[in-house]
This record gives C-alpha cells, structure tokens and sequence, in this order.
C-alpha cells in the first residue's frame, strides 16, 4: 500500500491555493448529500419536536392547534393528577423489572451461544429468534398463554396444585406479566449484540489466561466482562430506551389496565392525544418522556463511560 | 480448544434448555395453529393432525394477502429509502471533509436522543395536513433519514483505504460517481446489514401505521394481527395463531438466512 500512497501526496502539494468560493465548494457538494437526511430530520424529527415543547403550554382544539395559552398549568395539572403520577410510577417499575432482567438472561445465553461447540449456529439461531416475531405477533401469543382459564402458564401451575393466577387480569401482576412478556420479547435482540461483543474478544487474552490456569469464572471477571463492558453499556442504555417507549404489548394485552396499573407513559400520550383529544396534556407528557430519555442517556454517558474498559 | 466431557455436558444441557424454555411460544403458536376449538379447550400441546382449515379461514376472515402486501412495501419503500438517505449521509462525512461537519454530525447524534413517541402527535397532524393518512408515503417516508444506519455504513467507509479516494480524483472521476461506482460495491455488507435491519423493523412497526392507517388500503399485517385478535378472542385461538404464524414467517426467514450478518453489522454500528 506504501508505494501507491506517495503519489497522490505529491499531488495535492503541488495544487495551486483555491479561492473562497473554491474552498466553499467542498462544503457545498457535502451539504448537497447531507440535504436529504437533514430535511427529512427537520420535519419529521425537529420541528415536531419543538411543536410538542410549544403544544405542552396550551390548551387545544381537536384539530391540535394551539387555541389557549396556559403557560406551565398542563404541567401542574400533571403533578397533580394522581393518573399521570401512577403511569409515571408504572412506567418506572417497569423498566425496574425489564431492564436487569433482560440483560442477564441475553448475557447468559451470549456467555453459552460464544462456547465453540458442534452445533452451536443452531442455537445461536434460536436465541436470536425473538427478533424476528413482532411486538404485535408475540403480544398475541403471551395473551394466550396468560389466559386465565386455558392459557399455558395457569395450566402449568394446576399440574403442580399450586393456586391459579389472573395474571393480566389482576392489577397485583399485570405489570409483572407484561414485563415477562417483554423481556422475552427483547432478548433476541440483546443476545446478538452481546454476543458479537463476545466475538470481538481477543483470543489472545484467553490463552495466556488458560496457561496460566484460570478457571471459567476467574476468566468470566476478570476478561470476558470487562473487555465486554462497551457493549453492556450500550445494550443498558438501548434496553432502557425501549422500556420507556413500550406500547404495542401494552395496546394488545392489557389496553392500559386493570385499574391502570400498566397505563405506560407512551400509551398514556397515546390515549390522552388519540383517544381524549387532550393535545396540550398529552404533549406535556411526552415532554416528560423526552426528558426520562435524556436524564438517562446523559446519566449513562457520565457513570457508565468511567467503569467501561475500552480497548 | 478442547472441553472435557462432563464439562461438554453440562453446555449441552443448559444450551438445550435454554433453546427449549425460549422457542418455546414459537412452536406453541404453530402447534395451536392446527387445533380445533375443543382441542384447544383440553389443553394438549400436539393438535391431532396437521390441516390447514385454520388457515383457510384466517385468509376469509380479513384481506390478509392485501395486508402481507401492504407490509411488504412499506418495509421494502423503508429499506431503499434508508439506503439511499443514510449512505448519501455517511458518504459525505467520511469523504468530504467540510467546515461544520461537527456540527452536522452533532445534529446527526442529537436525533438519537429525541424518542419517537415524544413527537408522534405533531408527526401525525404533519401527515394529515399533507393528505397523506392511508397513503404509502404517510407510512414511509418519516423513518427514511437515520442516524444509527448513517453511523453504521459510516463505520464501514471508513475502513475504504484513502488511497483509492485520492487515485479515483487522479483517474478525474467525479464525486457522486467515486460515491457510485467503488464506494458503494465495496460496502455491500453493511448495506445488505442496514436493509435486513431497516426492513425488520419496519415489517414490526405497531403505533405509527396504527396511527395513520383508518382503512384497510394500506394497513399492515401487525394491525391485522390486532383486528383479528380483538375479534376473535373469545371464539378461535386457532384461527387467531394461523395468523401469528403467517405474519411471522417472513420475518423469521429473513432473520434465519441473515442472523450472523446482522449480529456482525449491529455491533460494528453500535460500537467504536
């Protein structure tokens, strides 16, 4: 490669001082490709952004125009609504309960799935297999197998005499459902990255460890997970976004219920803006749901950059 | 390296296990697909013989075939439009050293940060304003520009050694044809990563076809799938999982022909 590299070199030094609209021109021909993405961008994602900001401090018309303003009141209205606190609440445990979870178990299947093993394409295949089913499908076949009277899960504790369960139908575990549900729902997903930051491991690491004898779980701590730690961190903090956008499993299992005990933030801006026509309240929530996101992703920059160990 | 027997062993059967816990909503899905509605009252877990009456009446009940067809144009208009914006995007950051390209790339990381949902009530009145509800453009063209496939192929170009950049302005071949003609052969993984991932996610999109489909023109099989589930549940759990099956098969396919791809492009994107 060395010998190609010089002449182009030469090249450029002996090409004349260009202009301003000369040197411009490199940056007229990037914005020219750039245009596509920042247009669509500019409509799609940033004006409607500020829309939701500038909609959050009115009241609406069902058009969604802005018709009275009513600066901070919809923020208050919230602060005050004993709904909205409880779907902040829901939406808080939820994430509790689906994030750890999901990762350990992607992160057990990636630890067995990256042994070299006869056969072990196969069960990669099927552990990533979660990310081919849709929200929607796999919503469909949970809602079977949570069914009170001939679901699966109610059949199984039967078999063993313990007491049934209402799952979706009993506030005390219809989070809890949902959660299973999910993190089923997200491990294929979780399990391919984890399992391609395995793969990018160095070999070499392990076998200095093995001559020197170290066990499974010696080598787990002290190379396996601290090499994997750029990929952890950012699997949790893709995890943790998704938690907070959850709706599709919430819309097909429980619609929000029993007693709003699943009303997660998204399907609770879906229904005060599509359903209550309330554009104004339902904007202040997704502002709140703007800034979860950003809370968490900053926070996840700033105490997850320290502990990860880059190569 | 060579394991031990019992230590192979014990791999074995947690990796079997594991599978078996994990496919296991998948194969009872298909396996209730064939049942009859007494069959499935008794609980059994193999229907007595494999028909496809089930199927049959999924195919009446609702204009499937419409929906599958619908699901596939918006998926594979998502795919291309994502290819072209994110690779014209990725082509100019790593090629085209420009004053401000900071600032753009920042603009690029700051859309991450932004969840969908937070701006979907205004998204909707942008595409009911143009007159765009049960249109295919209506289900597309917002999610053409993307920062996560931009940063991916980006990664990928950047790896296209700089000589061959600087000996293609020597041969006096333009831009947009360096961008054509040897950028985007070279790349042809990660473009195929990008589209299988583009495509996927699309195929499962929920909320926003929900969102902009009132009809049946355009609506996409994740939709059908509600409709028919809202319908049916009292009555036909197995009419109900033909549909599952059917609407998870492509997807499934897809995801089994190109599970190693992706797993390799996802983390090259996600990372470095």
């Amino acid at each position: 490669m060395s010998t190609i590299h010089s002449r182009p070199d030469e090249f450029i030094a002996t090409e004349h001082k260009p202009g301003v609209w000369e040197r411009s021109r490199r940056a007229r021909t990037a914005i020219l490709y750039l245009l596509p993405s920042i247009i669509l961008f500019s409509v799609f994602v940033f004006y409607p952004m500020f829309r939701t900001i500038y909609l959050s401090f009115f009241l609406t018309d069902q058009a969604g125009d802005a018709a009275v303003f009513v600066g901070l009141d919809n923020y208050k209205y919230l602060l005050d609504s004993p709904a909205f606190l409880n779907s902040a609440k829901a939406t808080l445990l939820f994430v509790l309960y689906t994030v750890p979870a999901g990762i350990l178990l992607s992160l057990f299947l990636a630890l067995l799935a990256n042994e070299k093993l006869r056969g072990i394409g196969f069960f990669r295949t099927i552990y990533s297999s979660t990310m081919g089913v849709s929200v929607a499908a796999s919503s469909v076949v949970w809602l079977f197998m949570f069914h009170p009277s001939i679901g699966m899960f109610n059949r199984f504790l039967a078999l063993f005499d313990f007491p049934q369960i209402q799952w979706l139908l009993d506030p005390q575990w219809a989070l809890v459902s949902v959660a299973i549900s999910t993190i089923w729902m997200n491990t294929g997903f979780s399990f391919l990255i984890l399992l391609g930051g395995l793969q990018n491991i160095d070999e070499h690491l392990y076998e200095s460890a093995r001559i020197d004898g170290a066990g499974y779980f010696y080598r787990l701590r002290r190379i396996t997970l601290p090499m994997l730690s750029p990929t952890l961190f950012f699997i949790i903090t893709i995890s943790l976004i998704n938690a907070f956008q959850t709706f599709g499993q919430i819309d097909i299992l429980t619609k929000g219920g029993p007693a709003q005990s699943t009303n997660l933030i998204v399907y609770s801006i879906y229904r005060e803006a599509f359903v209550n026509y309330q554009f104004g309240t339902a904007s202040a929530q997704a502002v709140f749901l703007f800034l979860c996101i950003l809370v968490a992703t900053i926070l996840q920059f700033r105490f997850g950059e320290r502990r990860v160990h880059y190569q | 390296m060579t394991m031990s027997v019992p230590k192979k062993i014990t791999f074995y059967t947690m990796l079997t296990v594991s599978a078996v816990i994990l496919f296991f909503p998948i194969v009872y899905a298909f396996m209730i697909s064939f049942m009859t509605g007494p069959e499935i009252l008794q609980g059994k877990f193999f229907p007595e013989s494999f028909h496809l009456d089930n199927y049959i009446r999924v195919f009446d009940r609702l204009p499937l075939l419409n929906y599958l067809l619908n699901s596939f144009i918006v998926s594979a208009g998502v795919m291309l439009g994502q290819l072209v914006v994110c690779s014209l995007a990725a082509y100019a950051f790593v090629f085209i050293p420009f004053r401000g390209s900071n600032f753009v790339f920042f603009l690029f990381i700051s859309t991450m940060m932004i969840p969908w949902e937070a701006t979907m009530i205004p998204n909707f009145f942008i595409i009911q304003n143009l007159n765009w509800l049960n249109t295919y453009q209506g289900l597309t063209l917002p999610f053409f520009a993307l920062a996560f496939g931009t940063f991916l192929l980006r990664q990928h170009f950047k790896t296209i050694p700089k000589e061959l950049h600087e000996a293609s302005q020597v041969a006096g071949l333009g831009p947009f044809r360096f961008f054509l003609k040897v950028v985007l052969p070279v790349s042809k993984t990660s473009l195929v990563t990008l589209g299988a991932y583009g495509f996927l996610t699309t195929w499962n999109m929920y909320l926003w076809p929900l969102l902009v489909t009132t009809n049946n023109s355009v609506r996409t099989v994740q939709i059908g799938l509600k409709q028919l589930q809202s319908q049916e549940v009292a009555t036909d759990w197995g009419v109900v999982m033909a549909g599952v099956i059917v609407v998870i098969i492509p997807t499934l396919l897809l995801l089994f022909l190109g599970q190693k791809q992706l797993q390799k492009g996802l983390t090259q994107g996600a990372l470095k």
